[in-house]
């Protein structure tokens, strides 16, 4: 068969073909151009977001409801540095990116040209890999390199930068979706040998939870996950980053641990005598201070990263491996297991110690705990949360009952305002058929408010709940607590009428400011086709409880708030 | 205690930037740095030298290992190994004291590669305690310049660090 020359662009759009991609998320402009052209007769959908880094969160948000790779196309210079804080985010919460940005012409690159920036020097610390092409021959290798990198092992986000003159050279073009990279094996089955001192260490453990993180969700580990912790009775915590993992409203679910964790969660780790740690790095925000975190336990560390075992955590038992194929190898080799006595005592703190539903006097304001109760209630199962960052994020983490995995997005790692809206846009385009809510704070969404023209134009459905308290609330429910109140620059005066934003925007806008006005707001939005934004106004001063203050013990706990 | 690790990366740009910015995000200490050509086209070796504990070492050593262009990651510290590191050294010499130099050099297996009238440069290989020992002594004539090529290192015996 005689080989036909092919160009650039058309090698890109024929490798998005060949991995299955259906959508591009980006915005044009002037080192792109021959990309977009080609685009235009492509049947690859594009959406056109207003600003890059929506486009990287649509992309990461469509990745994590898929598990497939979000692809992203910018242009050089700006286009380019604008997506920096949805790859940092994208890799530290370790979603599948390919993210394809134009560079300047091959004989403009290093003379400062016009919308150059050196985009593959700036995100090395923030990718998990990233290329330059500097000749078309190399173009198809590395394409498929970077699918097969942004899935595997790990996931994370990959960036190609592709000088302008690339897109129009031509080249012969050999797809080949197995890619052998040799400094690039990662190990996906557990070592028999740890595996098997793991199942002695859960048969010999009388007080063991499992503590698990996204990495369940990466590798679709939830059935594997749900069948460990059925079989050996074993209560599960999930971090910010697991929640879905494990469905909420199962009794053995003990919520999140950590600094907003529930006080079950984080006294079951701090009195457990073995914690099955899967597909968890032991941020510092759960485990609170690290010579103090569970001293009592054995630690059965399973992940698919080598360096994140024994990073922050001594480890007894490492193993590195697909975390949903070490599962069901322990599950295979299991009995069912007897931990009454101990469940007992968690059920003992569970009534105990249930989660503040606001301190707030009624008439300071709706409790924003209650909006995402109603929130939860009344969109049911079939419903994917897409949170910002802050308070509203907390709420939402203890109070929103999350079913499934994938169906609640949220910036773990980095803590990125601005993550929600757009996440919640890619994941609306992902799954059609799911009910999407968009929660964000006054704050938050101010950071990618621009995304209403987006989402407008291409008829996204879906409901965003603004948590609106006036204030940047979690800064300054620290300036409350640690700085004496002094509420340095975290008011939010000054901020528009987010309803009548909306409706500017062509979006439906409604308020709420009392119970009843919630729940009908809530219900009439999620029966309302399109972009429907609910600016619920809240008790300003209301703090996230339960609290482990940074760097104590995650037992030492301020339990604040009235409870249920 | 002060590691020397052999770093096999694939010949790919920014390779070495990957490497060496690695160090500095993740606040690790790196000591000194050599990099060359191997037997095989297209991967070259680097020889890092750390200080560290074994739980740091560890942590670079996976770091290291998570890089996409790098292929393999051995502590040689870790095993009996051989270490050298080649030194030049511009030395101020008069006529009335370079046979005392020449003798100190000699004492040393170096070599005087190059001779003005009022300096000398010598070249020294060694390990790191020849090296100060050599410059402690030459300090005394006044040293002018010196370069150091950092540590480069092989295992001792038949034993190879493979690429794979």
């Amino acid at each position: 068969m005689k080989k036909k020359l092919t160009k650039g662009s058309v090698m890109i759009l024929s490798a998005l073909h060949k991995e299955g991609v259906e959508i591009v998320f980006g915005f044009p402009g002037g080192a792109v151009l021959p990309l977009y052209d080609q685009l235009y007769d492509d049947p690859i959908k594009h959406l056109l977001v207003r600003h890059e880094q929506a486009a990287v969160h649509a992309a990461d948000g469509y990745a994590r409801v898929t598990g497939k790779p979000g692809v992203v196309f910018a242009t050089s210079g700006p286009g380019a540095t604008n997506l920096v804080t949805g790859i940092a985010n994208a890799y530290m919460d370790s979603v599948p990116l390919v993210i394809i940005t134009g560079q300047v012409p091959k004989s403009f690159i290093g003379t400062d040209a016009f919308q150059e920036a050196d985009i593959t020097g700036i995100t090395i610390p923030v990718t998990k890999h990233n290329y330059l092409v500097k000749n078309i021959e190399e173009l198809p290798e590395i394409l498929s390199e970077a699918f097969y990198i942004a899935s595997s092992g790990r996931r994370g986000p990959v960036l190609i930068d592709v000088p302008k003159d690339i897109f129009d050279q031509e080249a012969y073009f050999d797809y080949n979706c197995q890619c052998d990279i040799p400094g690039y094996k990662p190990t996906y089955k557990g070592h028999v040998g740890q595996v098997s001192r793991a199942v002695k260490a859960i048969r010999d453990a009388r007080k063991p939870v499992i503590f698990g993180g996204g990495g369940l969700i990466r590798s679709e580990a939830s059935a594997a996950l749900c069948d460990l912790a059925e079989t050996a009775q074993i209560p599960v915590i999930l971090s910010l980053m697991g929640l879905g993992a494990y469905p909420g409203d199962k009794p053995l679910f003990l919520g999140m641990p950590g600094m907003h964790g529930s006080v079950t969660a984080n006294y079951a780790l701090t009195e457990a005598d073995l914690i099955i740690a899967t597909g968890v790095r032991f941020d510092d925000r759960v485990t609170g201070k690290i010579e103090s975190f569970a001293k009592n336990a054995k630690i059965i560390h399973i992940d698919i990263d080598p360096a994140e075992i024994g990073k922050n955590v001594a480890i007894d038992i490492p193993i590195v491996g697909d975390v949903k194929l070490v599962l069901e190898e322990l599950v295979r080799k299991l009995r069912p297991g007897d931990t009454a006595d101990w469940l007992k005592q968690i059920y003992t703190w569970q009534e105990k110690y249930p989660m503040p539903l606001g301190a707030c006097s009624d008439d300071k304001g709706l409790k924003p705990q209650f909006v995402i109760r109603e929130l939860s209630r009344l969109s049911g199962k079939n419903t994917i949360v897409a949170t910002d960052v802050g308070q509203h994020q907390m709420w939402s983490a203890q109070h929103f009952i999350v079913r499934e995995p994938c169906t609640f997005l949220t910036s773990g790692g980095l803590g990125t305002m601005g993550y929600g809206f757009p996440a919640a846009i890619g994941a609306k385009l992902a799954a059609p058929d799911k009910k999407v809510i968009c929660i964000s704070g006054d704050g938050s969404f101010q950071m990618n408010i621009q995304e209403l023209a987006t989402a407008v134009h291409n008829d996204i459905d879906l409901t965003i709940a603004i948590i609106n308290n006036k204030y940047l609330g979690m800064v300054r429910q620290w300036q409350d607590i640690f700085y004496d109140k002094r509420y340095s620059y975290t008011s939010m005066e000054g901020s528009p009428d987010f309803v009548r934003v909306a409706e500017a925007y062509g979006a439906k806008g409604l308020r709420a400011a009392n119970n009843k006005e919630a729940t009908d707001a809530i219900e009439q939005a999620l029966n309302t086709k399109g972009p429907v934004l609910i600016d619920f106004i809240v008790a300003p001063e209301e703090n996230v409880y339960p609290m482990v203050a940074p760097n104590h013990p995650i037992n030492d706990i301020i339990i604040g708030g009235d409870q249920e | 205690m002060k590691h020397i690790l052999a770093v096999l990366v694939e010949n790919k740009p920014g390779a070495l930037t990957r490497v060496s910015g690695l160090f500095s995000r993740r606040g690790f200490n790196i000591e000194n740095i050599a990099v060359g050509e191997t037997l095989t086209p297209g991967i070259s070796r680097m020889t890092i030298t750390v200080e560290g504990s074994e739980t740091l070492i560890e942590q670079v050593m996976k770091q290291l290992h998570k890089l996409i262009n790098v292929i393999r990651v051995s502590n040689l510290s870790a095993e009996p190994s051989v270490m050298r590191e080649l030194m030049l050294i511009k030395v101020r010499a008069e006529v009335g004291n370079r046979s005392d130099i020449q003798q100190i050099v000699e004492t040393f297996r170096g070599k005087v590669v190059d001779v003005s009238p009022n300096s000398m440069v010598i070249e020294i290989t060694g390990n790191e305690e020849k090296m100060e020992a050599i410059n402690l002594l030459l300090e005394h004539y006044g040293i002018l310049e010196i370069v150091r090529t950092g540590k480069v290192a092989l295992l001792r015996g038949s034993k190879i660090t493979k690429e794979a």
